[in-house]
């Protein structure tokens, strides 16, 4: 039987001993397709009910049924939620990857396996538990073809028992993911309760990895970013949707288009928006763009390859000067790349997206609260810039879920920018479209349907003076451009300032954005304790940077600009903006692995360039 | 930008002024820079005429378009309408997206035969699908002219260009194309046909589907020769009139009975009346499959088929398929486009 199998190899010894409380992280490998994202996320929510911080990453292949995939739970109780390098205890339900999860361990850590697949005989360094998952789901689900379902939920339950997790939260977990399904919740919590069950009666624990009940989870919320940036959207006061779906973004509008049709039906039965499904991408952005013109608030969002077909609409939409947000879900390019992986690889093409001298708005949002709370930001800036804001979102971000504090209602008012009604046209007699007016880069613009003889223009990508009508002067196209640049100068007192956290009179300061926040903060850590290297940081949130970036860099010798790509994107585009003496201080960590960046590889490469 | 303005129901003898109170001159846009003798000058000219006619207040139509010689043609009528000259082949998505923003506009959008059949095939396509209420109107003259006459994929097989190349490859009908996609009003006129271009401009305006206009439109600078099938004289030579097209506006008396045996009187959705008199005995507009039938026969023939192919004044339209409130969305208030608090609480509730 099973529990023979564990009690040999006393060799892991020691480990048993020791006792991990509230930090490890749990590796499910499955198969896609398998309904292992149920259980997956019971298990993550029963940790969190417990009290205990939590992150649940999904690495998924890019296909709907029968290929590995693995989902990661770290729990940590220090709030560290970034990914972890090592496994801290592996269940191995795919026959098709058990070997090398297993054989990729460190030494020391568990397996949970199905017991067919006789992985214990491959390493004597490891903790092995066997489960005859087949026998056991077979007593408690009488439908042979609900069986493959249950079966993943099983493992909750042993593992339950393992860990130390309550089976009163994994109830109330199950209850809560088959909220409306009072059957299935009724045969998951069965299947569970068997899995905990067999592991009491058959399974002796001799891994050191305990989940214990604390209060550090009291209150919060577990949400994607996507959904996070859906609710946003929808408080931002959003009337236009127009996307075409791509991995990982479509999650986004398909979940706006639930929250929508929940929560912005009025009185009358009907929407007070419209989400349109677009033909492609570059579809997508000309309704963006063609809404925003017409006074919409408009939005879609995509990923890399929607971003590279999006160019050339992306310049007309910063010449022509025409609101609409952006949502850059980045996954892995070029090309079609890693479709399912993560990165933060199209800084730089998105920061210049389109032919000529084109400069777009960007926000870097870190966490679902700033899917959040920028989603607002950015329908403020792009109608008061009265130009595109994308918002650079990333696979780890939108797709995994994460716990945060509730999202607060958003405070700053809808802010719909320089546009001239009626009466005001009334009151000035005309206007010219393009004149910089009141110095910022500016200029007041009126929309189709202003019933006034003079509030129609001109829009159009081609060259135009301040009246919008077509030129070709050499002084007023570069008027135009510069007027262009000052708008652009004047946003970033606007934009969403950095977040600045300060060591103990650090020398080297660390420049991070977006997910390798997460990686970021508790690589400080690492560094404090085991190198006591202290470092200061800067979160940049917002391009174009601020007057806060450039006093950063100068107070510090020497920056490090960690980040999710092979060509350090952006810190070659901070060099663009800063002194060419201060540009020496940068130094790059830039990873691209397709998995979200972990504190151990952060720590490993700085502590090596400063020669500890 | 806008020219003066004539007060509605003034009642000083003046110019003469249509059902809101403008003269004509309101509609006008700026000088066009066309070469002389181009058809698409005579099309904006009709667009004048028809928009005056019918009374639409110029401030509450756009008129989007792409880019080439077709596409700058906005600039040269109604200078009180917004315009929004756009990317190439792109103009239908930047329609749909003003049209979601603000369902009250009128939406004129102005494409030629290389910015609609060739770089823009894909977004027209889709756009004939939705039946947007947008009127779609081809300047085709079946040549690139802004890059100095090159071939569109409008061009006749066997047309010639003046350089001496023979197109040797079919043309796209964008009509047929506009019928089977599920456009509801869909026709082809010549630039130099006064009446029926007109008379297709008011049923199009009176429409509140997807309308496409194919409108032949010689280039007289780089398809007007010999050998080419989109010349004044070919044209004129192989026009084949399937109806005589009449409208009479809602806000029209009636002057004149039909006889229903020789004409197919169409209501449109505002109560004008499309009137197609036919000169082919047995043509329904109303059957997308006779109607393809006889655009492919006029290919076979050497003919440039003109007149009402299909209408369908009953087509649920777009906006109404996505149930939008009847307010323009742009300028809903923000307290009807930002839920109040107790929204965003009850769902962090259920995140808990």
């Amino acid at each position: 039987m099973a529990t023979t199998d564990v009690t040999p190899r006393e060799s892991a010894g020691g480990m048993g001993r020791k006792r991990i409380v509230n930090d490890m992280s749990i590796q499910v490998a499955t198969v896609n397709g398998s309904g292992s994202q149920s259980s997956n996320t019971v298990l993550l929510r029963s940790i969190f009910q417990m009290g205990v911080p939590v992150s649940g990453k999904n690495m998924f292949p890019s296909n709907i049924a029968g290929l590995p995939t693995w989902y990661t739970i770290r729990a940590n109780k220090n709030g560290y939620i970034g990914r972890k390098k090592e496994i801290d205890f592996l269940v191995a339900m795919n026959p098709e990857t058990a070997q090398e999860d297993t054989m990729s361990l460190a030494a020391g850590a568990s397996v949970l396996y199905d017991e067919p697949l006789a992985l214990h005989k491959l390493r004597d360094d490891l903790i092995f538990y066997s489960v005859p998952y087949d026998k056991i789901v077979a007593a408690v689900c009488p439908e042979a073809k609900l069986r493959k379902l249950v079966k993943n939920m099983v493992y909750v339950g042993v593992v339950a028992n393992l860990l130390t997790v309550e089976m009163t939260e994994v109830e109330k977990a199950i209850r809560k993911q088959f909220a409306k399904k009072v059957k299935a919740a009724n045969l998951n919590l069965a299947a569970a309760q068997a899995g905990f069950d067999y592991a009491k009666a058959n399974l002796q624990k001799r891994g050191a990895f305990y989940i214990e009940r604390m209060n550090a989870t009291a209150g919060k919320i577990i949400i994607d970013g996507n959904s996070a940036a859906a609710l946003g959207c929808m408080f931002a006061g959003c009337t236009v949707v127009t996307w075409y779906p791509i991995t990982p973004s479509s999650s986004l509008v398909e979940t706006m288009i639930e929250y929508m049709k929940e929560y912005r039906i009025g009185p009358d039965g009907k929407a007070t928006f419209a989400i349109v499904q677009a033909e492609d991408e570059l579809a997508a952005i000309g309704m963006v763009i063609g809404a925003g013109w017409a006074g919409a608030r408009s939005m879609t969002a995509t990923a890399g390859p929607g971003i590279s077909l999006m160019s050339e609409f992306a310049g007309l939409a910063y010449y022509v000067e025409v609101p609409g947000v952006i949502w850059d879900i980045q996954r892995v390019g070029p090309s079609t790349g890693l479709p399912t992986r993560t990165s933060q690889g199209d800084i730089l093409s998105t920061a210049f997206l389109s032919h000529g001298d084109t400069k777009n708005i960007m926000l870097f949002p870190c966490s679902v609260t700033e899917c959040f709370s920028m989603a607002p930001d950015a329908f403020n800036l792009a109608e008061q810039f009265q130009t595109l804001v994308f918002v650079m979102s990333d696979l780890d971000l939108g797709m995994n879920n994460w716990m945060s504090d509730p999202f607060e209602y958003p405070t700053t008012p809808i802010n719909r920018g320089k546009v001239l009604s009626k009466e005001d046209l009334d009151r000035l007699g005309g206007f010219a479209r393009y004149k910089d007016v009141d110095g910022d880069g500016i200029g007041y613009r009126t929309l189709p349907g202003t019933i006034h003889p003079a509030a129609a223009y001109f829009a159009r990508g081609s060259g135009h003076n301040e009246r919008a009508q077509y030129s070709e002067r050499a002084d007023d196209f570069e008027n135009n451009m510069e007027r262009l640049n000052r708008k652009f100068e004047t946003a970033r007192s606007f934009v969403p300032r950095p977040e600045i956290t300060k060591g103990n009179n650090a020398k080297i300061g660390i420049i991070g954005y977006g997910t390798s926040h997460w990686g970021i903060t508790e690589s400080r850590d690492q560094l404090r304790d085991e190198y006591s290297v202290e470092t200061d940081y800067l979160r940049l949130r917002a391009y174009p940077f601020t007057r806060e970036v450039h006093e950063f860099i100068e107070r510090h010798d020497r920056i490090y600009l960690v980040e999710q790509n092979r060509d350090a994107q952006m810190l070659t585009l901070l060099k663009l903006d800063l002194k060419p003496e201060l540009t020496t201080r940068l130094r790059s960590i830039a990873h691209i692995t397709g998995l979200p960046l972990d504190a151990r590889s952060i720590t490993d490469e700085l502590t090596s360039m400063e020669g500890k | 930008m806008g020219t003066t303005t004539v007060e509605p129901g003034a009642a000083t003898p003046g110019p003469k002024t249509n059902r809101i109170g403008l003269t004509v001159m309101d509609y006008k846009g700026g000088k066009t820079t066309l070469c002389a003798g181009c058809g698409h000058n005579a099309i904006s000219e009709r667009i004048i005429e028809s928009m005056y006619e019918m009374g639409v207040q110029p401030e509450l139509l756009i008129k989007p378009s792409g880019i080439g010689c077709s596409s700058k043609t906005p600039a040269y009528f109604m200078s009180r309408s917004h315009s929004f000259n756009a990317v190439h082949g792109r103009m239908p998505s930047v329609a749909t997206g003003a049209i979601l923003a603000n369902r009250k506009l009128v939406c004129i959008g102005v494409s030629g035969d290389g910015d609609t059949a060739s770089i823009g095939i894909g977004q027209f396509i889709h756009l004939m699908r939705r039946n947007l209420p947008i009127i779609y109107i081809i300047e085709d003259n079946g040549v690139y002219g802004l890059t100095k006459g090159q071939f569109s994929a409008t061009a006749d097989l066997g047309s010639k260009l003046k350089t001496g190349v023979v197109n040797d490859l079919p043309p796209i009908d964008t009509c047929a194309l506009a019928i089977q996609l599920g456009a509801t009003l869909v026709g082809r006129s010549f630039s130099g046909d006064k009446r029926q271009l007109s008379a297709m401009l008011k049923a199009a305006i009176a429409h509140k589907g997807t309308v496409m206009l194919d409108v032949v439109s010689p280039c007289v600078t780089f398809n007007d020769h010999e050998g080419s099938t989109k010349s004044y004289k070919y044209v004129k030579e192989h026009e084949e009139t399937l109806q005589d097209v009449s409208f009479v506006p809602h806000f029209e008396e009636i002057a004149v009975e039909y006889d229903p045996g020789s004409t197919v009187e169409v209501t449109m959705h505002d109560g004008s009346r499309l009137r197609l008199r036919k000169l082919e005995e047995d043509y329904d507009p109303t059957d997308k499959i006779r109607a393809i039938t006889r655009l492919t026969e006029a290919h076979d023939k050497g003919e440039v088929l003109t007149g009402v192919f299909y209408v369908n004044p009953e087509a649920p339209n777009f906006m109404d398929l996505l149930n939008v409130v009847d307010q323009p969305l742009a300028t809903l208030p923000d307290s009807v486009t930002r839920p109040g608090k107790e929204v965003l609480d009850a769902v962090m509730e259920e995140l808990r």
